[in-house]
């Protein structure tokens, strides 16, 4: 599809987050449920099912972050394996996409392409992988394989890993039998058999979140949908724009590519309400505990002794810190603190009130009908092709966007009435993948070989 | 009372649909019986077969159409993490409300090495010395969080009681995990560690039984079965557990006659085959000349021999009183009779 005068409007593309571990995830709120029981993953996704999402989304953590060499203990925490709770997820479910982020660094390609085939066949269709890597040492702790990968070797592992992957998803086609799958590469040197013939959709879809310039063209020669950050109405279009442009040289066109920011949302009858409520979870986001320890990110020391309703530090950052572990890197110290305090200053705020305003802001903010026209004009604006909603509860977070302004999006003609197919493939509008149309043309891939 | 316990293990491969998993294990269920098994690999499978699908995938996706079933699924050990390993056996804990199992084995070949290309194949007694290390850490990881260890305490702002999560700091021959674990601690404490084991096997692999096992699948002929289950008893002593915390379930071969065979050996001499009802009687003088928990059977048709065992096998031992008529609790360890453990790290109350 491309812009232009006189296109159909486009069809927004909508996924739920499970709001997980992180203090994005208000758990202070008397509506906030288990952040591991079943019954709260059921909910959370039939909810998304009834509201017609095109996917279920979980995060990943493989190790529980610390401060001061002890556990992070102010945000929820306690999580399952993905893959598993995707796989009794599908019981429940019977259309919605069931995306996992799996580590690529500490798992091996003839293992996890073989439980996300499994997935995909046991919901007939609806397995997504969200690729990422870890090169950090202290997540490598609780593995075989330590923390060994550099930093810059993180995107060819991934898609080194999704290479053989994908040749091992294409060497059992329908009718068999199974062919073995050699590979030899600076990370993998394998000689594999697949244990399943092709799954439903022959390849999970394939998520990529990050927008480093490496991320992106990993996404343009890989990926069949970019989580990336949400940010404004112009960010947003260049963001698209510059994605979707790189395609052309890997032989794909724009609409085999998603891209869908993670965005949050609060709604109110009126714009008055909204904002009030805004500002209320932004408070309880942020405790005054939060606070410092996000404070103490950025300058990488411990300011437990200061106030969160008082003035940011005198004290420098300390630039190799390793306060705390398991977040990502907070970069140029000096530089972000220096914003920091300019900002604190000029608008006379407490390092909680600072902290509140330049931290995880929402995304959507208003009247469900205000709220539907915003996301559709991302979407009809070419600033995104959906959004990957985080709610701030568990489990109900997601009931009022169904229910409110999932309709109207629907009355606009922006999102489907209904599923009009059954695997996330079809839902996503994504074609068939390459290596399962050369083998319905009975032109077998070569599978395993390094191009 | 029988512990019963079925491998739905198919040999003509696991790739059923989702559908056809859900009837098989509804129909264990509606027998009562105490859980099934489902066995994995990463060797490629057989020629003619149709596919071996992840067993903690199939019984993760029928858990929420049962509700009392235990569910046991291989999850093997050589080229594993060991910290995936205890996530996902915890997570299968959570989804199924408390009726996970784990039946430890491990990847002897060299086409299962190739696969991974991380490591070369091993000797069995080093692969099952190694899988005790792996059922070690998991027991750790599951008992790092206490049960407590969520307080949600907004007046401090602290979700959890970080002096309740518990570094396990193990370091063994072949890995080092750290720890905590990433899942809570599931709602067994632990779920239950299952471990095959025949007369053969390597020293490692009775050792790994002795120290770990909840449950074990003893192979041993009608003529060696009490014997086989005296020694293990002992050796679970003398590892220093009360040998009474672990059932001993023979395996048991059988072909009740219900389906056409497909072409393949016939059930090993060791095996049963005849009428349900006559396996009924089996079982029954069996347990009594061994001393054995109960039985572990597999088929090879178990669609069929599952439906002959529930209909023709299960009413005459619950006339006898040797089979319940309906399940008293909910969790595999109420099934067992196996107390949920405390975690190690909890300090005793003072």
């Amino acid at each position: 599809m491309t812009a232009g005068q006189g296109r159909p409007r486009k069809r927004v593309h909508l996924a739920a987050h499970f709001p997980g571990v992180n203090n994005t995830t208000v758990w202070s709120d008397p509506e906030s449920g288990s952040q591991i029981a079943f019954s709260s993953f059921r909910h959370l996704a039939r909810t998304a099912e009834r509201g017609r999402f095109d996917f279920f989304f979980l995060a990943e953590g493989l190790r529980l972050r610390e401060r001061g060499g002890r556990i992070h203990d102010l945000d929820v925490v306690g999580r399952p394996e993905s893959l598993t709770v995707l796989a009794a997820l599908a019981a429940v479910t019977s259309r919605l996409g069931l995306a996992a982020t799996v580590n690529a660094t500490f798992n091996e390609p003839a293992e996890l392409a073989r439980r996300l085939a499994s997935l995909d066949h046991l919901s007939g269709g609806r397995a997504a992988w969200n690729v990422v890597t870890s090169s950090d040492a202290f997540t490598g702790e609780n593995f075989r394989r330590g923390g060994y990968l550099d930093h810059a070797d993180r995107y060819r592992r991934a898609a080194e890993f999704v290479e053989v992957a994908r040749a091992l998803w294409d060497s059992w086609p329908a009718g068999g039998p199974p062919r073995t799958v050699g590979h030899r590469g600076p990370q993998f040197a394998v000689e594999a058999t697949a244990s399943l013939p092709r799954s439903p959709q022959g390849h999970p879809v394939i998520i990529q979140a990050g927008d480093s310039d490496e991320g992106r063209e990993f996404a343009a020669a890989t990926a069949d949908v970019v989580f990336s950050r949400h940010g404004t109405l112009e960010e947003g279009r260049a963001f698209y724009a510059d994605v979707k442009r790189r395609l052309a040289a890997h032989g794909r066109s724009p609409a085999d590519l998603k891209i869908m920011p993670g965005a949050t949302f609060v709604l109110g009858d009126t714009e008055e309400e909204a904002a009030e409520r805004a500002a209320g979870i932004r408070r309880r986001q942020v405790s005054p505990q939060t606070a410092i320890a996000t404070l103490e990110r950025v300058w990488g020391r411990d300011l437990s002794a200061y106030d969160p309703e008082g003035p940011l530090p005198e004290v420098d950052p300390v630039p190799d810190s390793d306060l705390v572990q398991g977040w990502a890197h907070a970069g140029d110290r000096f530089g972000v603190a220096a914003q920091w305090r300019a900002r604190a200053e000029e608008r006379k705020l407490s390092i909680r009130e600072l902290v509140i305003e330049l931290t995880g802001r929402q995304s959507f903010i208003g009247t469900p009908a205000t709220v539907a026209a915003a996301i559709d004009e991302f979407v009809q604006a070419d600033a995104a092709d959906g959004f990957i909603l985080v709610p701030h509860l568990t489990p109900g977070g997601l009931d009022e966007f169904v229910d409110r302004v999932v309709p109207l999006l629907q009355e606009r003609g922006a999102f489907r009435a209904d599923y009009e197919g059954g695997t996330l493939r079809h839902h996503l509008g994504l074609p068939a993948p390459r290596g399962t149309r050369a083998a319905a043309d009975g032109e077998l891939a070569a599978p395993g070989r390094p191009s | 009372m029988l512990t019963l316990s079925f491998a739905l293990d198919d040999p003509a491969g696991n790739a059923h649909s989702a559908a056809r998993w859900t009837d098989l294990v509804r129909r264990a269920e509606r027998g009562a019986l105490d859980f099934v098994t489902l066995g994995d690999s990463f060797a490629p499978p057989p020629p003619g077969s149709a596919g071996r699908l992840d067993a903690v995938a199939v019984l993760a996706r029928v858990a929420p159409a049962t509700r009392h079933l235990g569910l046991v699924p291989t999850v093997t050990t050589t080229h594993t993490e060991p910290f995936h390993t205890a996530s996902a056996l915890a997570t299968l804990d959570f989804v199924s409300e408390g009726r996970a199992g784990w039946l430890v084995d491990v990847s002897r070949g060299e086409a299962e090495a190739a696969a991974f290309g991380r490591k070369p194949a091993a000797p069995e007694a080093e692969l099952w010395a190694e899988a005790a290390d792996a059922a070690e850490v998991a027991a750790r990881l599951w008992d790092s969080w206490e049960d407590d260890a969520e307080i949600r305490d907004v007046a401090t702002g602290r979700f959890v009681d970080r002096d309740k999560l518990h570094y396990i700091d193990f370091e063994g021959r072949w890995f080092r995990v750290r720890g905590p674990s990433i899942v809570p601690r599931p709602p067994q404490g632990r779920p239950p560690v299952a471990v095959a084991l025949g007369a053969e096997d390597p020293a490692a692999r009775h050792e790994l039984a002795a120290r770990h096992a909840d449950l074990v699948l003893l192979a041993a002929d009608a003529g060696d079965a009490r014997r086989a289950t005296v020694a293990l008893r002992e050796r679970v002593a003398a590892a220093g557990r009360d040998p009474e915390a672990v059932r001993v379930l023979l395996r048991l071969a059988v072909d009740l006659g219900g389906a056409e065979r497909p072409p393949g050996p016939p059930a090993p001499a060791a095996g049963f085959r005849g009428s349900p009802a006559g396996l009924a009687a089996l079982l029954a003088a069996r347990q009594a000349e061994s001393g054995a928990d109960g039985f572990h059977l597999t088929s090879a048709a178990p669609a069929a021999d599952l439906a002959a065992l529930v209909e023709g096998t299960l009413p005459p031992l619950r006339a006898r009183g040797l089979f319940r008529t309906e399940y008293r609790g909910r969790t595999l360890r109420d099934h067992l009779g196996l107390p949920r453990p405390a975690s190690r790290y909890a300090k005793e109350a003072p």
